[in-house]
């Protein structure tokens, strides 16, 4: 397609670009691997390419490559990187000095950690700048505070003023955007600028880079895993994966008519078929006006919450980070003590405290972690993580042990190979795998489970999922399902509770939740979820009641 | 299980210096060519064929005083490493896992032993009390349990906040269960090469107290007392002093060595096998 | 200066003095209360009961503990150390000359010692993983396992003996001129340089390496600063706290070498005075001696933190 494009109109042509890096694996020799296997890109002035894929794609080491930059013994040892008309890679050190912060800047995933904390904004902001001596101190100066104002920050003339700690994570990623286009670079490298932001968070700051990059006709890479958020912002889309190039193409055809499989999986990933069940007549387990705090403070993580799980059933929890979510699940599993309010199960009270509690009521609540790598101890095999509860609780041992942990590796789509295996010898996917088999080893009636796919790549959680509501379907287990994603929440939920700020703004039946009218808070937080339509942003921005959070 | 040739050349070789030096000390009466305090020659006689280290102060064959030095330094600091460790270890893990008024007052009260230099306080409490094996070792042992109590409980209260050490929690384990099997093995390595660490650090400590005249009492003689024998004739040029002062730097390397290379090898494995 | 700051600094002194204080009863208590009469060790085993006695009525070990340790804190802070036991002269007046001493060695070995190691420190993160770092690493874990009069044997019969460069006796005394006394403690002072050198290069390295890896000297990277701009504008800001932290601990570390490296050179200062009055057990003089080397080191402590408080932003710019 490159070709087929007027040359003069390109900024950046990236030829068969290979990267490697070494590896010192325990124990062995040293070794090369590559990261980037002679991947071409192009990029006209003024557009915007998506870069799209799961961990270890080589996305970040590609959108560095064009500042020639490598993180960590990183090396381009292959191909070219044409920028405005010459290879970069020839020009040496002083080269990429020269280039750095004036053709090209760079948007980091995590502005909080990316803003030196010593010095105030401006002068960070400005530095570039004012190092490549394309504008004078008050000339750049000026510009931020325009920059500022574009970007929708509180108090433009004066926020320069403040240092990095002082202001909010979503204000710090726009104020890293600023900074970018404040030298009025050709190109900018935005590498998973909104991924940790929360997602109400997240959709003001996806429209003031968009903004922004129109109105100063920019290009850029726009680097991310999550395909509806690429969607919204880019012309063209790459999908990569281990470092290979799987489909280029125009952001609609990419979405609505992908080529590859890999893709088409990409785009589908959310699609789980989940007929919602009608909640039975009689809750097995009753949250009533529970409220709860941390230590001995006042502030209320848990304010008069009510909710029930009905048996076999998925209760979705949704809220951004701080709603009390996660705090609600260390309620009912005793771990934090209700200061007020009951836990009832099978009819009748729960131990306020773990400790108090009877083996029999913990084996039934069991919990699967968010993030499975420090869910289970390093030093014990599989064998032992899933074979304990059924030590534990029901005295099997020895053969028939094996035997049973053997069918729950069955279960779980690991055969018996895993057995003798150590966690750190696991993938992500894996892990989590094995953590749902520990707590399917107590038969347990309610599994909670903690953010349990956000720490994993799209296709891998997607895979955990259809996992666990096979698994409802055959042990007819219930789910308290904690999540922030709201798609994951629509794929398997029966019932969902909306929490914000320690209360339930929203509680019933998942069609009833997810049909207007609407609350305010949830009308936000459904309106923030990006989709995968070209012109959702616009859309979204324009419905909305109620500023988001983290503003 | 372990391949030789895996094990990288330094820590090999402390390896081997190590073992040196326990063998010396453990079959001393049988290798040294001398007694102890047997005066065979003239004083501060060079290095020859018949005293191969040459003589000390009082005309006693060198190589025969430090072979029997090895013996009294390894003893001494090995038992004052085993008393460290245990005492701060198992405080130090109680401590974690029981919390509480229970772990302020431990916590405290290293504190406070941690706020003056081990070397100066050793000297206030070696001021009263009797110069002899037992006092030694007990006064090394508590005062240097200090840091092993601060090592251990921080890796415990870290091991103790981990998701797997909350689901055996969850699952209702006891509290021996959680020490002994969620929160010990993870804790090991880094124990292990603090061993090595503090074992480096009671020869060192030992050396410097009977160096100052204030540990192991003659005839008796350590490495570090040694040094106090024979410092006199540094200013005639006598290198006899250097000798045991050497000996106790090349047994700290080689420990180091070692530790080092069990720290590396455990923490690149991240947990796992090994 | 804000309030938050101000609040978090006084915080920080006031534990200090209060634990000045504790580890003044710990002293106090390590003397006096431990198995082993004063009055017994000091006249030996075949005292009579009645010298004993006599003894213990001089020292005023008959009134109970409690009396005894505020008389002696009483007398400390009125600067009242008591007199010796075994010479009878007054510990305070014997002393004054020798902290002089003391903190004479200590000055000019932390002067020497303190820049070089943030310099060596730098050189090491500059050439990361080369030879020179490798071998600053190499030396620095030699230099952790010499004892120190190792060191300090080695620089007397090379520099003192064999080369008659430098006295190997570091004689000192009222009125000597600046040079010959520089000339006298060349030694000590190279011998706590070297003790002191390595551990704090290693942890100056580890500072800076650490705040090397951070995403914002990427950052300052990616906007195409010079290599020596990076370290200089984004690095060394925030690895100013760190440092002061590491070369405050080790300055407590050096107080504590001082003791042995003064014995060796037999120079007149507080470890060799602290040294010889434990040898003939003379507890008024080491408790002083053992309040004085602990209230220092607690103080340089503080310092650290509180230069750690005053370094940080999130304190001083607080939201």
């Amino acid at each position: 397609m490159a070709d087929s494009k007027a040359k003069s109109g390109i900024l950046l042509d990236i030829r068969n670009l290979r990267i490697e890096a070494t590896v010192f694996p325990p124990g062995e020799a040293p070794k090369n691997i590559v990261l980037v296997h002679d991947v071409s890109l192009t990029l006209e002035k003024g557009k915007v390419l998506g870069l799209i894929g799961e961990s270890g794609a080589g996305k970040s080491t590609i959108g560095l490559s064009s500042m020639g930059y490598g993180r960590g013994g990183v090396r381009i040892t292959g191909g070219e990187v044409i920028l405005n008309g010459r290879d970069i890679l020839k020009g040496g050190k002083e080269g990429f000095r020269k280039l750095r912060g004036r053709e090209v800047c760079y948007v980091a995933q995590s502005a909080a950690a990316a803003f030196n904390p010593a010095h105030r904004l401006m002068d960070q902001v400005v530095e570039a700048t004012l190092l490549h001596g394309t504008a004078t101190r008050a000339e750049a100066e000026k510009r931020a505070v325009a920059l500022f104002k574009k970007l929708s920050l509180p108090n433009p003339e004066t926020i320069g003023e403040r240092f990095p700690h002082q202001v909010s994570g979503g204000q710090l990623q726009r104020v890293m955007t600023a900074m970018a286009l404040c030298s009025e670079p050709d190109l900018i490298v935005f590498d998973e600028p909104t991924t940790a932001l929360d997602v109400t968070t997240q959709i003001d700051v996806l429209a003031a880079i968009k903004d922004a990059i129109r109105d100063t006709h920019v290009a850029a890479l726009y680097i991310t895993h999550d395909l509806a958020v690429v969607a919204q912002v880019s012309d063209e889309i790459m999908v990569l994966r281990h470092g290979r190039l799987v489909e280029w193409g125009g952001t609609r055809q990419i979405i609505k008519e992908p080529r590859q499989e890999y893709t088409n999986a990409l785009v589908s990933v959310h699609e789980i078929e989940h007929q919602e069940q009608k909640p039975g007549t009689t809750p097995f387990l009753s949250v009533k006006n529970v409220t709860a705090a941390y230590g001995r403070s006042h502030i209320k993580v848990l304010k008069n919450v009510s909710v029930d799980i009905y048996p076999g059933q998925t209760l979705a929890v949704v809220g951004e980070s701080g709603s009390g979510k996660s705090t609600l699940a260390r309620a009912i599993t005793g771990l934090l003590p209700p200061e007020e309010g009951t836990v009832t199960f099978d009819g009748r009270p729960l131990a306020n405290k773990l400790a108090d509690r009877p083996k029999e009521d913990l084996r039934q609540l069991q919990m699967i972690y968010q993030m499975a790598d420090v869910a289970m101890n390093p030093r014990q095999t599989v064998g032992t993580i899933i074979g304990r509860p059924l030590e534990f609780y029901f005295g099997i041992r020895g053969r028939e042990r094996d035997r049973r942990v053997a069918d729950l590796l069955d279960k779980i789509e690991m055969g018996k190979g895993f057995i003798d295996r150590y966690p750190a010898e696991l993938s992500g996917g894996q892990k989590q795998r094995v953590c749902i088999a520990r707590s399917l080893a107590a038969k347990p009636k309610l599994i909670i489970c903690d953010e349990v796919t956000s720490a994993l790549d799209p296709l891998v959680a997607h895979g955990i999922l259809e996992l666990l509501l096979e698994l409802q379907k055959e042990e007819s287990v219930a789910y308290l399902f904690i999540t922030h994603d709201l798609a994951t929440v629509k794929s398997i939920a029966d019932s969902i509770a909306v929490m914000y700020r320690g209360e339930v703004v929203r509680y019933g039946a998942k069609s009833k939740v997810l049909t207007p009218p609407f609350d305010a808070y949830t009308d936000l937080l459904l309106s923030s979820v990006p989709e995968m339509e070209i012109g959702w942003l616009e859309k979204a921005i324009k419905g909305r009641r109620m500023a988001s959070a983290g503003n | 299980m372990l391949d030789i040739k895996r094990i990288p050349i330094p820590a090999l070789i402390g390896i081997v210096l190590t073992a040196l030096f326990v063998l010396a000390a453990i079959f001393a009466p049988w290798i040294a060519p001398h007694g102890n305090g047997e005066i065979v020659g003239d004083v501060w006689e060079p290095m020859s064929a018949t005293h191969w280290l040459g003589t000390d102060n009082l005309g006693r064959d060198l190589l025969s005083r430090m072979i029997y030095g090895a013996r009294i330094t390894l003893f001494i600091a090995v038992l004052a490493t085993a008393l460290s460790f245990s005492l701060g270890a198992i405080l130090g893990f109680s401590a974690a896992v029981f919390g509480g008024w229970f772990d302020t007052l431990l916590s405290r009260l290293v504190d406070l032993l941690m706020s003056i230099p081990t070397l100066i306080m050793a000297l206030v409490v070696l001021s009263v009390l009797p110069t002899n094996l037992v006092t030694l070792i007990l006064v090394m042992g508590v005062l240097d349990s200090t840091r092993v109590y601060r090592l251990s409980r921080a890796v415990a209260v870290d091991i103790n906040v981990m998701d797997y050490v909350e689901a055996a929690k969850l699952r209702g384990e006891n509290e021996a269960w959680i020490i002994f099997r969620e929160i010990l093995p993870n804790a090991l390595s880094p124990l292990v090469s603090e061993l090595g660490l503090r074992f480096i650090y009671a020869v060192l400590f030992l050396s410097t107290l009977s160096f100052l005249g204030l540990g192991v009492q003659p005839p008796d003689a350590d490495w570090g007392g040694m040094v106090k024998e024979n410092k006199d004739g540094i200013v005639f040029g006598i290198a006899a002093a250097l000798i045991p002062a050497a000996a106790i730097a090349a047994l700290a390397i080689s420990v180091n060595l070692v530790a080092d290379w069990v720290l590396n090898r455990t923490t690149s494995l991240k947990g796992g096998r090994g | 200066m804000s309030s938050p700051i101000v609040k978090l600094v006084a915080q920080r002194v006031a534990l200090g003095i209060v634990l000045l204080l504790a580890v003044s009863v710990l002293i106090f208590a390590g003397t006096q209360i431990l198995p082993g009469d004063v009055a017994q060790a000091i006249l030996g085993q075949s005292a009579t009961p009645e010298s004993l006695a006599n003894l213990r009525e001089q020292l005023g070990l008959n009134q109970p503990a409690y009396v005894r340790y505020f008389q002696w804190l009483g007398g400390v802070l009125t600067g009242d150390l008591g007199t010796a036991m075994s010479s009878g002269q007054d510990i305070a007046t014997s002393i004054k000359g020798r902290l002089w001493n003391t903190l004479f060695l200590a000055f000019w070995a932390a002067i020497v010692a303190v820049p070089l190691a943030i310099i060596l420190g730098l050189i090491a993160v500059r050439y990361r993983n080369g030879w020179v770092d490798k071998l600053i690493s190499g030396l620095a874990l030699a230099s952790t396992s010499f004892p120190e009069f190792f060191i300090g044997y080695v620089l007397v019969y090379f520099f003192a003996v064999k080369w008659q460069i430098f006295p190997g006796i570091s004689t000192v005394y009222d009125g000597m001129p600046f040079g010959e006394r520089m000339q006298a403690i060349a030694l000590p002072a190279t011998a706590l340089t070297l003790v002191v050198l390595a551990h704090m290069m290693r942890m100056t390295r580890a500072a800076i390496l650490n705040v090397m890896q951070s995403a914002y000297v990427e950052t300052a990277e990616l906007k195409g600063l010079s290599a020596f701009n990076v370290i200089r504008k984004h690095a060394f800001p925030n690895a100013i706290a760190p440092i002061i932290n590491v070369v405050m601990l080790n300055l407590a570390y050096l107080i504590v070498g001082v003791v042995v490296v003064e014995v060796i050179f037999v120079y007149p200062g507080m470890g060799q005075y602290l040294v010889d009055h434990v040898t003939k057990r003379d507890v008024p003089v080491v408790q002083a001696v053992g309040l004085i080397f602990a209230a220092v080191y607690i103080s340089l402590n503080i310092i650290a933190d509180i230069a750690a408080i005053i370094a940080n932003p999130r304190l001083r710019h607080p939201k």
